[in-house]
């Protein structure tokens, strides 16, 4: 049996293949920068005026709506991870994989570790735009590096659902927009760029009990300040709850069809 | 792990790297391997040879254990493909159909990562790919992406890099398949070194040609079953004994001599062609070639001069002919 030393250093070894990827292409992370970067303009120039009214007394929206963007952009760069497995197992590099004598578990560690530190890179990017045009964090050092935590851990989850579906479509093309059928209502339907209680209420109950939402909250408290607790606690339960019911599925059915 | 006690019917095989009995596969509606039995001894190469479709991949992805068999069972190495799949990947290499090579890597990084896979300490990993990239002629491209990599240079760092982890059994799924005549002949050179070296081979091919070059013995598979295996000599002599060719001085006479030659091979003769403008007549015969004796006396004795005369071995074109009623794909050197 390959030993965990074993399997963490197969998992970085897959790691570092995915991400050189990106530092040959660097236009694959310019490009997942500048997307967000728009909604930030679009949404804080745009809209800002009309929803303003909407938000708590003193809070900026650009302060709002970072968070939310954060989470979107995370949400989104996660999409890659099911892309990138449909690419692989298209060329056959994941047949050449798994005729070495390699951990398993590595092709899909490999892969959601490296579209980890990818959605860092640019959520880093983002943030230093966001701050150019007037975003601050209110809170601290700690709680914001929190924030980078559990947005990442968030991506990270949702990394292992897309991983699920493009191992069950292994078409790189239909795994691309796939994602975006369930992608796009739960970003939008969600308290990343307005705030619930502006939302007809069917949809409110909806947006409330959205993950995106609960995360976005739980960042929005660790960087604009307040109870932190609670919607910290309902953010790592979503996360939580996505990762052990996808990580056994994406595993299961990369088993089954790589 | 205990013993899992011994496998009827692969394990009672001494000294051979690779035994499969009875694999079956099935696809939805397509049984891509209808009951396939191979014996590869150490040290030897198998040639598969088959048209699309005729399961070749499907054989070799379930010996490199990618696929699980539906029924049957297979050793590589001493290892079962089903309960001792991390001890068989370890003996292993694999170049399958289609080159496996990452386009945003180079070619070092290419053959170094599948070294880390092989869990080859660092400073071997580095040697072996140096010595690889040698090997393989890639040497001053090694510091390239591979997409600006021509089909050869991508095939031959895909072979470069199932050698990686110096595996006692290797599997080539079609190496040669769309390289140009110079490069298909480079790799059957390279393919050769290694056999000399010991490897055992398991070699894919739609190339009569190729699985008559490389191959010691060769497994013809035609829908998912095995339908002939022996050598090269083997299968041709199975299939149509020998040739036996004359051309007469006079053209005219040319079907007096089918006919002598015919009665001369007795029951043995199984086919006569005639040609009448060249004055060649061309008899397979079952057996040996003694009969020529024969036919010379024959032919001298009813005064039908000789131009000439020759015996030879039925090609592997015509074995695959007989055994599948369907030509076989054009050969490596008419491709291209
Ligand atoms: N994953 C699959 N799903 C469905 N059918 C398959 C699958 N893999 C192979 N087949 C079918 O099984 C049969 C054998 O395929 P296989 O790839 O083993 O043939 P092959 O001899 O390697 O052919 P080729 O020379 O074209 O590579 C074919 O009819 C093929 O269509
Ligand atoms: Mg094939």
């Amino acid at each position: 049996m390959t030993t965990p030393a074993l399997a963490a250093a197969d998992a970085m070894a897959i790691t570092r293949r995915n991400l050189i990827k990106y530092l040959r292409v660097p236009n694959l992370i310019v490009f997942s920068t500048v997307q967000p970067v728009m909604f930030v303009l679009l949404f804080a120039y745009v809209f800002g005026g009309a929803i303003k009214g909407a938000l708590p007394p003193r809070v900026h929206y650009i302060d709002f709506l970072m968070p939310g963007i954060v989470v979107q952009t995370v949400v989104f760069g996660s999409t890659q991870t099911g892309v990138g497995l449909a690419e692989d197992m298209t060329k056959g590099i994941i047949d050449r994989f798994r005729s070495l004598p390699m951990a398993r578990s590595a092709v899909l560690a490999g892969r959601t570790i490296s579209d980890t530190v990818r959605n860092l890179a640019v959520v880093v990017l983002m943030v230093l735009v966001g701050t150019l045009i007037g975003f601050r964090i209110h809170t601290g050092v700690l709680p914001a590096l929190v924030a980078l935590g559990v947005a990442l851990g968030f991506g990270f989850a949702m990394s292992w659902i897309s991983a699920t579906i493009g191992l069950v479509l292994r078409d790189v093309e239909t795994a691309q927009s796939a994602s975006f059928v369930w992608i796009f209502p739960l970003v939008f339907a969600s308290s990343v760029f307005v705030p619930l209680r502006t939302m007809p209420g069917w949809l409110q109950s909806f947006a409330r009990a959205n993950p995106i939402t609960n995360v976005a909250n739980a960042i929005r408290a660790l960087t604009l300040g307040g109870a932190t607790t609670r919607p910290l606690l309902y953010a790592l339960a979503w996360l939580s709850a996505i990762l052990v019911t996808f990580a056994p599925l994406a595993t299961r059915q990369y088993r089954k069809v790589a | 792990m205990w013993s899992t006690g011994p496998v009827s019917g692969v394990d009672d095989v001494d000294g051979a790297a690779i035994v499969a009995r009875g694999l079956k596969k099935r696809f939805g509606s397509v049984l891509a391997l209808d009951g396939v039995d191979l014996e590869v001894p150490r040290g030897t190469v198998l040639g598969l040879l088959g048209p699309n479709g005729a399961g070749k991949t499907t054989a070799v992805k379930i010996l490199t254990t990618l696929l699980l068999p539906d029924e049957g069972e297979a050793r590589v190495a001493g290892f079962d493909v089903v309960r001792q799949q991390e001890e068989l990947r370890a003996a292993i290499g694999l170049a399958g159909q289609y080159a496996a090579v990452d386009e945003h890597l180079t070619g070092r990084e290419n053959i170094d990562l599948v070294g880390r896979l092989y869990h080859l300490p660092r400073d071997e990993i580095r040697r072996r790919t140096g010595e690889l990239l040698e090997r393989f002629d890639l040497v001053g491209a090694a510091d390239r992406p591979v997409k600006t990599y021509s089909g050869g240079m991508r095939r031959r760092l895909d072979l470069g890099a199932s050698l990686v982890g110096r595996p006692q059994v290797l599997f080539l799924d079609e190496p040669t398949t769309g390289l140009d005549i110079r490069s298909r002949l480079d790799l059957w050179e390279v393919i050769r070194q290694l056999v000399a070296e010991g490897t055992t081979l398991l070699l894919t091919t739609q190339y009569l040609e190729e699985a008559d070059v490389l191959a010691d013995r060769i497994a013809v598979i035609d829908r998912g079953k095995v339908i002939a295996e022996g050598t090269a000599d083997e299968l041709k002599s199975h299939v149509g004994g020998e040739v036996v060719e004359v051309a007469v001085r006079d053209r005219s006479r040319v079907r007096e001599a089918a006919a002598a030659v015919v009665e001369v091979a007795a029951g043995a003769a199984t086919q006569t062609q005639i040609d009448e403008a060249e004055g060649r007549v061309a008899v397979t015969v079952r057996g040996d070639a003694s009969v020529v004796v024969d036919v010379v006396r024959r032919l001298d004795r009813e005064g039908i001069e000789l131009a000439d005369l020759s015996v030879h071995k039925p090609t592997l074109d015509d074995v695959f002919l007989a055994l599948t009623g369907r030509v076989a794909e054009p050969t490596a050197g008419q491709a291209a």
